[in-house]
């Protein structure tokens, strides 16, 4: 059905094509080749999203385009053509001109883009004086029309707050009305959503959609997010290793996987039907070649499970098929077909003895004194039975991570009790018994900071073991470092290495094992995935299930990826500005009747399900929690504020009986059918998510 | 991108790109980061001329003996205050003592107290910079306060003020240098140490119940060698400095010692017939502190990067 096509991409119209473009970084006397051969090419007013996991090359090919490459990158070949512009010969003052009139870009981190000492307004007036020729007066009063454009109220206050007065949404906003100023024909976006609050996300991808209505710039999307591209984009570019593997529609694309690392990353993410207890993920074995390596044959062959002889001699050409499905696989046909591996499901061990293990009731934090104190914590109760995996969500600043800290001892709690396997603990770490610390451990975020940076990982395994396990004698503590390594699949090699060496994944395994040097009951997880590409998240994830399983051991694991928490979680519970507003089991959190922030959170997150309902849309930001609202704390945002109660009663607790608890005025028999019916209304804009997929 | 802006984001942009393609190698490539790091410094000219020339003082320091043409604190000549000559390289000084031998020999004094000094004054430092840092608190509030209270004087006025009631010896010196540098050593190991106290590892440490004085000593000080490094070629080249100003004002190394500041201080009644009595040993000293602060240069931009 396809024929091996030498040149893949087509002549140069579109708004932008980019032909055969190598790039390499030189770094003493070496020559790094960061991408090779990259063809692809964007029409007019479409959206194109680029994906692959970091270190592919997705953020060079953006400064490429903009002709920001760093002084010590060099285009080894090929073109970047703007229209009729060849920007690889373009001179400085003409890409000057190029960048702001016809070409714009938006950052990842907005916050550090914006100018922190100059008032917003300024900087999008800026943008209109030097390239739209007006004077200052009129400049301002573009720049409030630009700000309403972009959604935001209040414009003429808003253009003289500075940018630390912006939330991250608006901040991203802005960041959007000095790219769109111009009326550019291109606009970069370089993970725009990326580091933001999944419902802020949201309200941030509904804006480009609204955009891209009014302007009809042509859209490069950069992501790591597969689920967002999909929705955003009419065409996809899977980027491996600095090679364009695959190409195609975003729709077909992640249903009908032609390249094998494609297939790969769709099957390492949980999907709205998996449960730990029945599927385990697929992640994809080995890792990415190193810089600079030179490869014989196709770079994904030492990970691939068709690769032949002759794909490790050939470097296959880009196969073109169908509706502009491209393929950089000889045997692109055969995808489909790949089984999933097929290893066992761990044998899930007798039910739990019963009884809670951890008890939190009417825990606080307060931080500061007087008008400057904030709630960091409020009234927070929990339970967590012997083997259980509780999930925590909630967006950033909820208090999920000062309830871990707490309930571990790194923290010293304002109030509350916190029981644990029967005994209330003494509050401060510092204090506990050995044979306490033994069962309850933690599992940190960040795997760059979570290990110490001078220590070998024998080191740290070994010093965990002597301070947890019982292993008596330094040939016990040994045999036990040994066995730890074993169990969270890490080679001899790699405990004589120094957290330098290791990879992010191999870096959260030490981390994991050193929490399970003394056979934890239970261990906090505070996001341990959130900052690894999704082929090691779901090794890291099968790993956990598997000594939970294995050990009977129980987590509170936090996250903001509520499709992780609901593959992993028996129960779920949600936080809102330092509350608990929901706790369950997870198939009910998931369903009608939930509390209304629930239902915002699913319906913020890129879905797989074809009949999503309408994308409900939060107003404003989350409040101050030095100043929390009165009555119900989610009432500024609530889609289904119901009037003078919520704003006046602390809404009581909705129980069913069966162990699940929602905060909310509104009875659970009301809820559930507006719920109901605003899952069947469909979505308007009929931009249907495929897929919920992260790369 | 809006060009007004670009202007200077460009280059900003690309140092950070820059970093992140360089680190992404890294992680990949790089040999350990000790190993790095001595590569860069080898590369860096600032370290390697700097580290020649305290390189040359120091061996001159232990080996003078071997190679002086005359006993530096025996009165060679009849003949004082003679200008440089084949006989007397540097001349002779007011009292026909050999200069050259001297200033050679000079640099043993000043390379025994300065070093010493330092190590003083950075153990003292490590050790109160830790347990402020670590522990933050009232200790904290207060020794800080301190500190900052005799950062306002000149360093020079304390040591003055203290061997003037201890009496001027060497060992004196050495502690007054000491004790003065710990508090400004101090303030640069606790600011080092607020950074990593709360990095997730020691949060860790303490969930494993190892003692504080273990993640004091064992799981931060590691990671702040760096700017430890750093801080103690700096305070090598201020110590040095410190003890030949003590000795010219009299209060450090006395006579006969061929100690630089001390000759300095002799020499400079003859400053205006036989200037070669103040300008070999002030040279010898200048040449010293440049080598010491360019290693200190090197270093930081070294280990900056």
């Amino acid at each position: 059905m396809s024929a091996p096509h030498p040149s893949a991409s087509p002549p140069a119209t579109g708004a932008l094509a980019i032909d055969h473009l190598s790039i390499s970084y030189l770094r003493r006397d070496r020559v790094l080749p960061v991408l090779t051969d990259v063809s692809f090419h964007i029409e007019p007013g479409e959206a194109y999203g680029l994906v692959g996991e970091s270190g592919c090359g997705k953020t060079t090919v953006a400064m490429a385009v903009m002709c920001y490459l760093p002084t010590n990158a060099r285009i080894e070949g090929g073109h970047i053509r703007l229209r009729d512009t060849d920007l690889t010969r373009a001179g400085e003052a003409q890409l000057r001109s190029l960048r702001g009139n016809r070409m714009a870009m938006v950052y990842q981190d907005a916050g550090s883009a914006l100018n922190p000492s100059l008032t917003i307004g300024r900087q999008i007036a800026e943008v209109y004086r030097f390239h739209g020729g007006l004077d200052t007066a009129a400049a301002m009063d573009a720049a409030a029309a630009m700000l309403e454009t972009v959604q935001i109220a209040d414009s003429a206050r808003m253009l003289r707050r500075y940018p630390h007065e912006l939330s991250g949404g608006q901040q991203q906003r802005v960041m959007f009305a000095m790219a769109l100023a111009t009326s550019p024909d291109l606009l970069v976006l370089d993970e725009p959503t990326t580091g933001l609050d999944t419902t802020v996300e949201a309200e941030v991808l509904d804006l480009v959609a609204r955009l891209r209505s009014k302007f009809s710039a042509s859209i490069l999307f950069i992501s790591h997010n597969l689920g967002i591209v999909t929705r955003m984009c009419e065409r996809v570019g899977v980027l491996y290793a600095g090679r364009l593997i695959e190409e195609g529609p975003s729709r077909e694309i992640f249903s009908t996987p032609r390249h094998p690392y494609t297939l790969g990353l769709t099957r390492c993410v949980p999907n709205r039907i998996m449960r730990k207890d029945a599927h385990r993920l697929d992640p994809i074995p080995g890792s990415l070649p190193p810089l600079g390596l030179a490869v014989q044959g196709c770079v994904y062959a030492p990970r691939c499970p068709i690769a032949r002889a002759r794909c490790r001699e050939e470097d296959p050409p880009a196969f073109v098929s169908g509706e502009r499905r491209v393929s950089r696989c000889f045997y692109h046909d055969e995808v489909s077909g790949i089984p999933r591996s097929e290893e066992a499901l761990p044998a899930i061990g007798g039910e739990s003895a019963g009884g809670d293990l951890l008890r939190v009731e009417h825990l606080s934090k307060r931080y500061g004194a007087g008008t400057n104190q904030v709630v960091a914590l409020d009234d927070v109760s929990i339970e967590l039975e012997a083997g259980e995996i509780l999930g925590l969500v909630g967006e950033s600043g909820s208090g999920k991570s000062t309830l871990a800290k707490c309930v571990v001892g790194l923290l010293e709690a304002s109030g509350g009790e916190i029981d644990f396997a029967g005994r209330p603990l003494v509050r401060l770490g510092d204090w506990r018994k050995p044979e306490l610390r033994r069962k309850l451990q933690m599992v940190f975020q960040n795997p760059d900071t979570t290990l110490n940076p001078s220590h070998t990982a024998r080191r740290i395994l070994t010093r965990a073991a002597r301070l947890l396990s019982t292993a008596g004698s330094s040939a016990d503590v040994e045999r036990q470092v040994t066995a730890l390594a074993a169990a969270v699949q890490l080679r001899p090699h790699h405990l004589d290495l120094k957290p330098s060496f290791l990879s992010g994944g191999l870096k959260q395994r030490v981390a994991i094992a050193r929490a399970f040097a003394g056979a934890p009951a239970l261990v906090l997880c505070d996001e341990p995935t959130s900052a690894l590409d999704v082929s090691v998240q779901a090794t890291i994830l099968n790993l956990l299930v598997d000594l939970q399983t294995k050990e009977r051991v129980a987590y509170l694991f936090i996250s903001h990826d509520l499709g992780v928490v609901r593959y992993l979680a028996d129960r779920i519970a949600v936080m809102y500005l330092g509350q608990i507003i929901e706790i369950g089991r997870a198939e009910d959190v998931f369903s009608p009747p939930h509390h209304p922030y629930t239902e915002a959170l699913l319906s913020a997150m890129p879905t797989i399900d074809e009949s999503e309902g309408a994308r409900i849309k939060l107003s404003g930001t989350m409040p101050n929690p030095a100043n929390p609202p009165t009555g119900c704390r989610f009432h500024t945002r609530c889609h289904r504020f119901l009037g003078e109660i919520c704003r006046e009663r602390e809404p009581p607790w909705q129980e069913d009986g069966e162990g699940h608890r929602y905060r909310c005025h509104i009875a659970p028999a009301d809820l559930e059918a507006a719920q109901q019916e605003a899952m069947s209304r469909p979505a308007k804009d009929g931009n249907r998510p495929e897929a919920e997929i992260r790369a | 991108m809006p060009a007004p802006l670009a202007a200077d984001r460009p280059d900003e942009i690309m140092r950070v790109e820059q970093k992140s393609a360089t680190q992404a190698i890294e992680t990949n490539l790089a040999p350990g980061r000790a190993r790095e790091v001595l590569r860069a410094l080898w590369r860096s000219k600032t370290f390697v001329i700097g580290l020649a020339i305290v390189l040359f003082w120091v061996l001159d320091a232990i080996f003078w003996p071997l190679f002086v043409p005359y006993d530096p604190e025996g009165l060679v000549s009849p003949t004082t205050l003679q200008p440089p000559s084949a006989e007397h390289f540097f001349g002779t000084d007011d009292l026909g003592r050999d200069i050259f031998s001297r200033t050679l020999a000079g640099a043993r004094p000043t390379l025994t107290v300065a070093p010493l000094a330092t190590a003083i004054g950075v153990a003292g430092g490590i050790l109160v910079g830790l347990f402020t840092g670590y522990f933050r608190g009232i200790a904290d509030d207060i020794v800080m306060r301190i500190v900052d209270a005799l950062l306002a004087f000149p360093l020079i006025i304390i040591a003055v003020l203290v061997i003037s009631i201890l009496g001027p010896s060497i060992t004196n010196v050495i502690l007054v240098i000491g004790i003065v540098f710990t508090p400004i050593v101090a303030r640069t190991v606790r600011s080092a140490v607020l950074v990593e106290r709360q990095r997730e590892y020691v949060a860790a440490a303490k969930l494993l119940g190892n003692s504080n004085l273990y993640i004091m000593f064992a799981e931060i000080l590691p990671n702040i060698t760096g700017p430890i490094a750093v801080e103690i070629t700096i305070r090598l080249g201020y110590a040095i400095f410190t003890s030949a100003t003590l000795s010219f004002l009299a209060l450090g190394i006395q006579q006969p010692s061929p100690d630089w500041g001390l000759t300095i201080s002799i020499g400079r009644v003859f400053l205006q017939t036989a200037p070669s009595e103040v300008l070999f040993p002030a040279a010898a000293l200048a040449t010293l502190i440049v080598g010491v602060n360019l290693i200190a240069d090197g270093l930081r931009q070294v280990l900056e990067e």
